[in-house]
């Protein structure tokens, strides 16, 4: 007795929840394994990474305020990655998003303008759409590939951060910390639950979980970049445009991300500094993937990731776990469920040898 | 001004090698049709491994073996997701590539900003003391020059040898190659190994000689340059070889413009590397046909038996 591999001619929905669901079974297997080796209980690990954070109200706000950012960007990312269209440097986005957002803020520092939050939301959102627009400017022009060009202008404004907080955007009082001045209360989020740093951010996560809901199940340009990503011959040969699909898709995850890193500087941090997120724009690649690429699904994918980054931070403190479990957690999420997908678009078949 | 040319040109050879193994490497792979995107995590757990283990061992050479065979044993978990699994080759070059990054921290954590004695350079008596000549080829440590020579194997396995003959029909046409009787699946998983491999030499050789210290992140996008790189060498390893000691120079332009007392600002020497990357990259790819030519047919597309 011997099995083969057979297509599946549709996805079934049941694999396409049971497969994160498995993925993340097993990455807690494999995690148990790693904790005993490091010499950690992994009831004890397990306790700090997922029950801790949730059982106080400010563990519960750092989640929620992590979820903000993770969702935020996944789903853009996710309009993307449907039509293969592979962004990875979100976080650079995200940090083109926060500069623009902080230079706007540092310089109307004075006022009391109702209108200054959303002004830095706007040319956040945009500088974030056009660094990434870059990008795709460079592969519908040059052909040059989205991959490669994301993740250098990552790299890029890593540097030109750098630059600005020693430089142009500084505190002038602030005794040559590589940072800028703290912001106005005009350019902060107000506090959205009482005791813990969430913010009124939040909202833009989920009103952009909603957009992108609407978009890719109610529209047709969601339709077209779909089709694009599973048959691009097909696509062509309808007349949707692959050229198209690479610059909504890169300017969509561009925007999102850009979006972010206005709510990271407006939000828990209050001003611009040499860190803005602890790899946001990555872990969001995973996160939109382990959704399933789907809107809901990634708003379940953006709490559990939340909870890993909030649960890696509590166990450091709790059961001295080194922080780069948090890290190998993504990674072997990712790994599992890209193992287990196989069995939402593939079955198993018997076959009988002959002799 | 000969120190400097001196210092320029030893300096550019030494910063090209670790780019020069993962690049090879992953020459290899993508040659096979296979495109693994998780070269900077593979380099950063040789280099975490190679730190270790020269650190606790005192021996550089265990510490380059045990990085190759580290880096190798991740890429296998890279291979049976695409070889097996059939997952796409992108998303899980960077699943594996997290993974990576993150088990390098573990790694190296309890040597966290040491520092260590880089691997010595051969002595090649009168060759060495030759003026200029001498410290420019022959001051150099063993490994820079097995980098030189892996050049000319990887060129000679690729074009010259019935094994890069069929490494070359597997990544063109599988089912082709398939049909004739060589295995597939095989050639594939020891083109992935060997990448591995050779990624995380390429990492040892940044902490036991570039620059010997262990610091988490360290490698910095070297990862993501070398992919670049294969492309631009448009996967033939003699070109590859000739853009890596061109992005070796690159690195090395902060420390010698600001020798010359240049005032640039820093940051923008630091994101020179990515911005000649991507002005190359827009240079060597505006050519679509140039492209479509040169790169192996099924390059990044999942491939099995009954398909």
């Amino acid at each position: 007795m011997a099995y083969r591999l057979v297509a599946r001619t549709e996805t079934s929905l049941r694999a396409q929840l049971l497969v994160p669901l498995a993925a993340i079974t097993l990455t807690l297997l494999a995690g148990s394994v790693l904790f005993s080796l490091l010499g950690k209980s992994p009831l004890a690990a397990f306790h700090a990474f997922f029950v801790e954070p949730l059982s106080t109200r400010y563990g519960i706000g750092e989640v929620l305020l992590k979820t903000g950012p993770l969702l935020l960007i996944a789903q853009g990312l996710a309009i993307g990655f449907r039509a293969r269209v592979w962004n990875i440097g979100a976080e650079g986005q995200l940090l083109a998003g926060a500069m623009a957002a902080s230079a706007l803020a540092l310089h109307f520092d004075t006022t009391e303008s109702v209108w200054l939050l959303p002004a830095m939301v706007c040319i956040g959102t945009l500088a974030g759409a056009a660094w990434a627009g870059i990008a795709a400017w460079l592969r519908t022009a040059y052909n040059a590939n989205e991959i490669l060009v994301t993740f250098m202008l990552s790299s890029i404004a890593l540097q030109l951060l750098y630059y600005l907080v020693s430089g142009p955007l500084r505190d002038p009082m602030g005794l040559s910390f590589p940072q800028s001045a703290l912001f106005s209360d005009a350019a902060l989020f107000a506090p959205l639950l009482e005791h813990t740093r969430v913010n009124n951010s939040l909202y833009l996560s989920f009103g952009a979980t909603i957009l992108a809901w609407i978009f890719v199940q109610r529209s047709l340009s969601g339709y077209k970049l779909l089709i694009g990503g599973l048959a691009p011959q097909a696509a062509r040969y309808a007349g949707f445009s692959e050229k198209k699909a690479v610059w909504l898709g890169l300017l969509i995850g561009g925007a999102a991300a850009g979006m972010a890193g206005v709510g990271e500087v407006a939000g828990p941090l209050g001003l611009l500094q040499r860190s803005i997120s602890p790899g946001y724009g990555f872990a969001a690649i995973i996160v939109a993937f382990l959704g399933g690429l789907h809107p809901i699904g990634i708003v379940f994918a953006a709490f559990f990731m939340a909870l890993i980054y909030v649960g890696g931070d509590m166990s450091l403190v709790s059961v001295g776990l080194p922080n780069s479990s948090a890290t190998i957690f993504q990674g072997m999420l990712l790994v599992f469920y890209l193992a287990c997908y196989l069995f939402a678009n593939h079955r198993l078949q018997k076959v009988e040898i002959r002799h | 001004m000969l120190d400097s040319l001196v210092f320029l040109i030893a300096g550019t050879l030494a910063a090209a090698t670790p780019l020069l193994f993962a690049a090879l490497g992953e020459t290899v792979v993508e040659k096979a049709g296979v495109l693994n995107l998780s070269i900077e995590g593979m380099m950063a757990v040789g280099a975490a491994t190679a730190f270790t283990v020269a650190t606790l061992t005192g021996s550089h050479v265990s510490g380059f073996a045990i990085a190759a065979l580290a880096s190798a044993l991740l890429s296998t978990v890279f291979a049976i997701l695409v070889l097996f699994f059939l997952a796409n080759h992108v998303a899980a070059g960077l699943a594996v590539g997290i993974l990576g990054l993150g088990l390098s921290a573990l790694i190296g954590k309890n040597h966290e900003g040491q520092t260590i004695s880089p691997l010595s350079d051969l002595d090649m008596g009168w060759l060495s003391e030759l003026p200029l000549l001498g410290k420019i080829l022959f001051s150099h440590d063993p490994m820079l020059y097995l980098g030189i020579v892996m050049i000319f194997l990887v060129w000679w396995l690729l074009s010259h040898s019935k094994l890069g003959l069929i490494i070359r029909a597997v990544g063109e046409s599988p089912d082709a190659a398939s049909a004739i009787g060589y295995p597939v699946i095989l050639i594939r998983f020891l083109a992935i190994l060997f990448g591995g491999a050779m990624a995380g030499i390429g990492g040892a050789y940044l902490v036991l000689s570039y620059t010997p210290l262990w610091a988490e992140g360290l490698v910095a996008g070297r990862g993501w340059i070398v992919v670049a790189l294969v492309v631009f060498g448009m996967w033939r390893p003699l070109r590859i070889a000739l853009g890596a000691y061109l992005f070796g120079a690159v690195s090395l332009l902060e420390l010698f413009i600001q020798g010359m007392g240049f005032s640039i600002p820093s940051q923008l020497m630091s994101a020179m590397p990515y911005i000649v990357t991507i002005v190359i990259l827009v240079i060597m790819s505006r050519n679509p046909r140039l492209i479509q030519l040169n790169h192996p047919a099924s390059l990044g597309q999942s491939w099995h038996r009954n398909a």
